[in-house]
């Protein structure tokens, strides 16, 4: 590597815009004659619409215009759809409810979009909204997705009957039930997985164009993949057809999964914007992001374990009920099932798995895929199971684990996936050794002189990244293939643009992405620029989430790449009279091996340009796009250990060490991975002790703010003890595995784990808040 | 927020000449509450008359052992006034506790016992330390003051325009903080001066800040955090929402008010 290269703590190029404030969202977006929208939301969980009455709005002062449903549907825009799939195990296609952007008869959460008002101002279209009056006639009401599957519950969509979206199986039945009748030891569980709410630090925004001189429009919105959301607003909505259709999504503050979908607001704004005939622009507020944003997990699950008598696994069952809430999200139906169900071998030889799925409609806000998407529901139900087997079995959590380790590669799993690479020993050795594993007992002793209850838990996850095989998930039920475009243009004089599909929404990809050309080329990465984010630039390209842009984005940016460093090694060998064997490109200087002849990179791209002494035949200009479509999954695996302090006074939860073992295979930048992981730990702790959302039983988000959510401060975490090991992802060019939701993935149940192991009672849901652990001391006494 | 007409006064009598030509107007002493509750349009003051400018309102004044603190003194100037520390150390780390940097340099004493938000800090302390608020028409002991939630003894057009107080011997605050909002979901204040102990209880309970007999009772005879280990606080009155039931906070309440003891037993001086 360089200094600049593969394996270089590069600093973020783009930081020094995102932290002076000169980074450009959707809402630092003004063109001429722009208006503001505000939406009228239902604040009823489940009603019938039996009137709304527009013209008190209209007459507000600035108002330029309200609209309903009902010119929506007149003008032919479509409901909105889940792009994935899902068959139930009798062979019925999924049964999903119609979603119409702005809803027309019925309501079915609150927050849900009835109409939209355009005005001058932002404060004149609030005030205009709430003068809309919009009348209901209430519906009963359910938000618990069990509660939503009994017989008599209130009905959602008469698509599907009892609110059941899909009964779907994964494994062998039949074998798992055999295996579990030898089994020596069963463990059994009841899991939650709580319901989050994503909370990026830059809210939702649209602005929607439309150009009628043209008859174009343009939409600037807040997506980690603009080419989907074009994709979709084309093919689906009816919005334009997409060559009169551009997406851009700028700068964008942070997605996590939601913003990968396409909401009711976008296209609705885009359609007002032809409608009235101004551009408009939306920009959510927090309450509105808390209401109407897609949430994350909300699963309830009962989990067996059997193993024999050499403590081995012989077979793992699985009963999941997964809240989807009101519609049916762009990806929801992939995400508890099989980007969940896939994962539950873990990092074990399994030799029978069956999982049954049902998903479920309630009155609540969408759940789609948050930041790990069915891999933390997994690996909490997995590694929640082996740590209260070893307790039961009264044997050590790691041995136990050990003891279950798949250790030969390629590993077939009964659940789909094929793992490629690993060494699953490499991270527990690892973790347990910086967290100083063998010493707790001394630690938890010392503890208790202090009056604390001091715990210790684990967590050896796998996950399934670099999303994904188009043929393999196109089988799978998915509406898209999931591969990446890129283009390497080198300019005339020697600097780099590299378009790309993927989008980096806080990845850092403007820096990791450079150092691949600089790796190849010798050159700065000051000199190298990415493009990104925009449908009129790059081609085409499926976005950025599910630990993509990596494995896949930068496999793209490697096979352009080698595209243009071949026609770079054909030219220098004309211009240097060399055989084209024999040129290699180093430090900005492209050579004659073993000799002095080098001509200077940029006069290889010159020569490419002028085109005045080319090798015959060969077309000017050095340019090249590549698609790649990965092989398989990658899988990224790890152990993260969790130290705990329990007050049993107050049931408060310190966490005195976490140590995270991660294997991502090959590294870009160290410093970029290490943040990553960062943030993803700060989540998937913000989920073990803090986050919990509440629906009280009519429907009504009663954690809609900050001051009812909790999300992870700095004063909540630890100083993280991180590492990673390698083993190279062999289905990848660079070897890579992804990072960014490991530590989403792997932490919570390592905190639950050694909450529970601290107050010795294992019955403990999340978030493990002062009072739930609390009141688990107290159950225990 | 809606439109309203924002006012800044310069003296007391003006500001009240302000509001009574409003018509449904607010006094903003900080804002920390009203402003957030607006932005939310939950409320729509037709004008907003800020004291925050007022400058007989502002500061700290001892004579003595009587602490005299301005209504629109901030919660950061009470956290760094060094002799109200060396004579009262608890209120002055009481202040540098409220919510975060931002409301602690914004928000005012006065403000926050004119709103009487029942998880707020300062009731607890005004109660146990017997102190008097001082209005622009009459004084009023902090035991009438505090009426229930939300709700105080003020007319509506009355300024809070000074606490005033003796320093205690001893005391000694903690609060258990609501994880989200931070505010106190068990908060509780002891003071002792010769052998009488009050101990107020803020965050908990249904009515607002109260008064924990039964612990001053326990405490007037044997200062020790021991004294209260037979305390049992009834969870009957007592606030339950889903960060903490009636049971947890009474809990937190008898916790809290150890500690707050066990600080004071273990104090130097």
């Amino acid at each position: 590597m360089g200094v600049e290269g593969v394996g270089a703590r590069v600093l973020r190029k783009e930081d020094r815009r995102f932290i002076t404030g000169k980074g450009k969202y959707t809402d630092d977006m003004f063109v001429p004659g722009m208006k503001h929208a505000a939406f009228v939301r239902s604040l009823h969980a489940h009603a019938k619409v039996t009137g709304i009455k527009v013209d008190a709005a209209k007459a507000m002062p600035g108002v330029i215009g309200v609209l309903t449903g009902k010119e929506l549907k007149a003008d032919g825009i479509g409901n909105l759809i889940c792009g994935w799939m899902i068959h139930s195990k009798d062979g019925t296609p999924m049964k999903m409810g119609a979603w119409s952007p702005l809803a027309t008869d019925t309501v079915r959460y609150v927050g849900d979009a009835v109409a939209i008002v355009i005005a001058d101002s932002k404060g004149q279209a609030r005030d205009a909204a709430e003068a809309v009056e919009v009348t209901y006639e209430e519906l009963p009401v359910v938000v618990s997705a069990v509660a939503a599957l009994k017989e008599g519950a209130p009905q959602l969509h008469p698509e599907a009957p009892g609110n059941l979206i899909f009964d779907w199986d994964l494994g062998d039945e039949k074998a798992t039930d055999e295996a579990f009748a030898k089994a020596a030891h069963v463990t059994r569980m009841d899991i939650v997985n709580n319901r989050l709410i994503p909370n990026a630090m830059e809210p939702r925004a649209t602005l929607g164009v439309y150009d009628a001189g043209e008859d174009h429009y343009t939409c600037w919105t807040t997506s980690q993949n603009p080419h989907v959301a074009r994709l979709v607003m084309s093919a689906f909505y009816n919005v334009a057809p997409e060559n009169k259709l551009r997406v851009i999504a700028p700068d964008v503050g942070g997605g996590f999964g939601s913003k990968i979908y396409i909401y009711p607001e976008e296209l609705v704004c885009l359609w007002a914007s032809k409608k009235t005939g101004v551009p408009v622009k939306w920009v959510a507020d927090r309450t509105e992001s808390f209401l109407a944003d897609a949430h994350g997990r909300d699963h309830v699950t009962h989990a067996e374990l059997a193993f024999d008598k050499d403590n081995r696994i012989v077979g793992f069952k699985v009963q999941t009920i997964a809240n989807l809430g009101a519609y049916m999200s762009l990806f929801s139906s992939s995400v508890p099932t099989y980007l969940y169900a896939t994962l539950l071998s873990g990092q074990y030889d399994i030799p029978a798995i069956h999982a049954n799925v049902k998903t479920v409609y309630t009155n609540t806000a969408p759940v789609d895929a948050y930041r790990g998407a069915g891999r933390p529901e997994a690996t909490f139900v997995v590694e929640r199971m082996m740590e209260t087997a070893a307790r039961e079995l009264k044997v050590s959590p790691a041995e136990l684990r050990r003891k279950n380790f798949v250790r030969s590669f390629p590993h077939q799993t009964p659940v789909i996936m094929c793992y490629d690479a690993g060494d699953f020993d490499a991270t527990l050795d690892a973790g347990m050794k910086a967290a100083d594993y063998a010493g707790f007992e001394k630690r938890r002793e010392e503890a208790a002189k202090r009056g604390k209850l001091r715990g210790i838990g684990m967590s050896c996850y796998i996950e399934a990244c670099g999303i994904a095989p188009s043929a393999a998930v196109g089988s799978l039920g998915a509406g898209v293939g999931l591969w990446e475009s890129a283009e390497v243009r080198v300019n005339a004089v020697g600097t780099i643009e590299i378009l790309t599909g993927s989008h980096s929404h806080g990845q850092g990809h403007e820096t990791t992405f450079a150092q691949l050309a600089a790796e190849r080329f010798g050159v700065p990465i000051d000199s190298v620029s990415i493009v990104h984010g925009d449908t009129d630039k790059v081609q085409m390209g499926m976005g950025t989430y599910g630990s993509r842009s990596g494995a896949v984005g930068m496999s793209a940016i490697v096979k352009a790449l080698d595209k243009v460093e071949a026609k770079a090694k054909k030219i220098a060998a004309h211009l240097l009279e060399a055989d084209e064997a024999d040129i290699e490109i180093k430090n900005g200087d492209v050579r004659v091996a073993g000799t002095d002849k080098t001509v200077p990179w940029f006069q290889v791209a010159l020569a490419a340009y002028t085109a005045h002494n080319l090798p015959s035949g060969m077309e000017p200009g050095l340019k090249e796009g590549a698609f790649y479509d990965p092989s398989n999954f990658t899988f990224p695996g790890g152990c993260h250990i969790c130290e705990v302090e329990v007050d049993p006074d107050t049931g408060t939860t310190e966490i005195i060490q976490f140590v995270a073992a991660d294997d991502f295979g090959k590294i870009i930048n160290p410093m970029i991975v290490e943040g990553q992981v960062h943030g993803g730990l700060a989540q998937g702790i913000g989920q073990a002790l803090l986050e919990g959302t509440h629906y009280d039983d009519s429907g009504q988000l009663l954690t809609a703010s900050y001051m009812d959510y909790t999300m992870p401060r700095a004063q909540d975490l630890p100083s993280f003890n991180i590492m990673t090991t390698e083993t190279p992802c062999p289905s990848n060019p660079l070897g890579i595995k992804g990072c960014g939701e490991a530590g989403a993935i792997g932490s919570p149940p390592a905190v639950i784990n050694a909450i529970t192991d601290a107050i010795r009672n294992n019955d403990l849901a999340m978030p493990a808040t002062p009072q739930a652990v609390w009141a688990a001391i107290q159950a225990a006494k | 927020m809606y439109e309203t007409q924002y006012h800044r006064a310069t003296s007391v009598e003006g500001a009240a000449r302000l509001m009574g030509e409003a018509e449904d107007g607010k006094f903003l002493a900080g804002g920390m509450t009203l402003i957030p509750t607006m932005k939310q349009r939950l409320a729509s003051p037709s004008d907003l008359v800020d004291l925050r400018r007022i400058e007989a309102l502002k500061g700290v004044k001892i004579s003595g052992r009587t602490v005299r603190i301005g209504a629109v003194t901030s919660h950061y100037d009470v956290s760094i006034n060094e002799e109200l520390a060396k004579l009262c150390p608890a209120i002055v780390s009481l202040a540098g506790h409220i919510g975060d940097p931002q409301v602690r340099n914004m928000g005012t004493i006065g403000g926050s016992i004119a709103n009487n938000d029942p998880a707020a800090d300062y009731p607890s302390a005004l109660l146990a330390l017997e102190a008097t608020i001082i209005t622009n028409r009459r004084s009023i002991p902090a035991s009438e003051y505090f009426v229930g939630l939300f709700e105080t003894a003020l007319g509506s057009d009355e300024i809070v325009t000074a606490v005033e107080f003796t320093a205690p011997d001893k005391a000694a605050y903690k609060k258990f903080p609501n994880p989200a909002s931070l505010y106190a979901m068990a908060g509780v204040f002891v003071a002792k001066s010769g052998d009488k102990v009050r101990v107020a209880v803020t965050g908990a309970g249904e009515n607002g800040v109260f008064r924990l007999e039964d612990a001053e009772t326990a405490l007037a005879t044997n200062f020790s955090p021991s004294a209260l280990d037979g305390l049992a606080v009834d969870p009957d009155g007592l606030l339950s929402d889903m960060h903490a039931s009636a049971e947890y906070r009474a809990n937190l309440v008898k916790v809290m008010a150890k500690r707050a003891v066990a600080e004071i037993a273990n104090r130097p001086m």
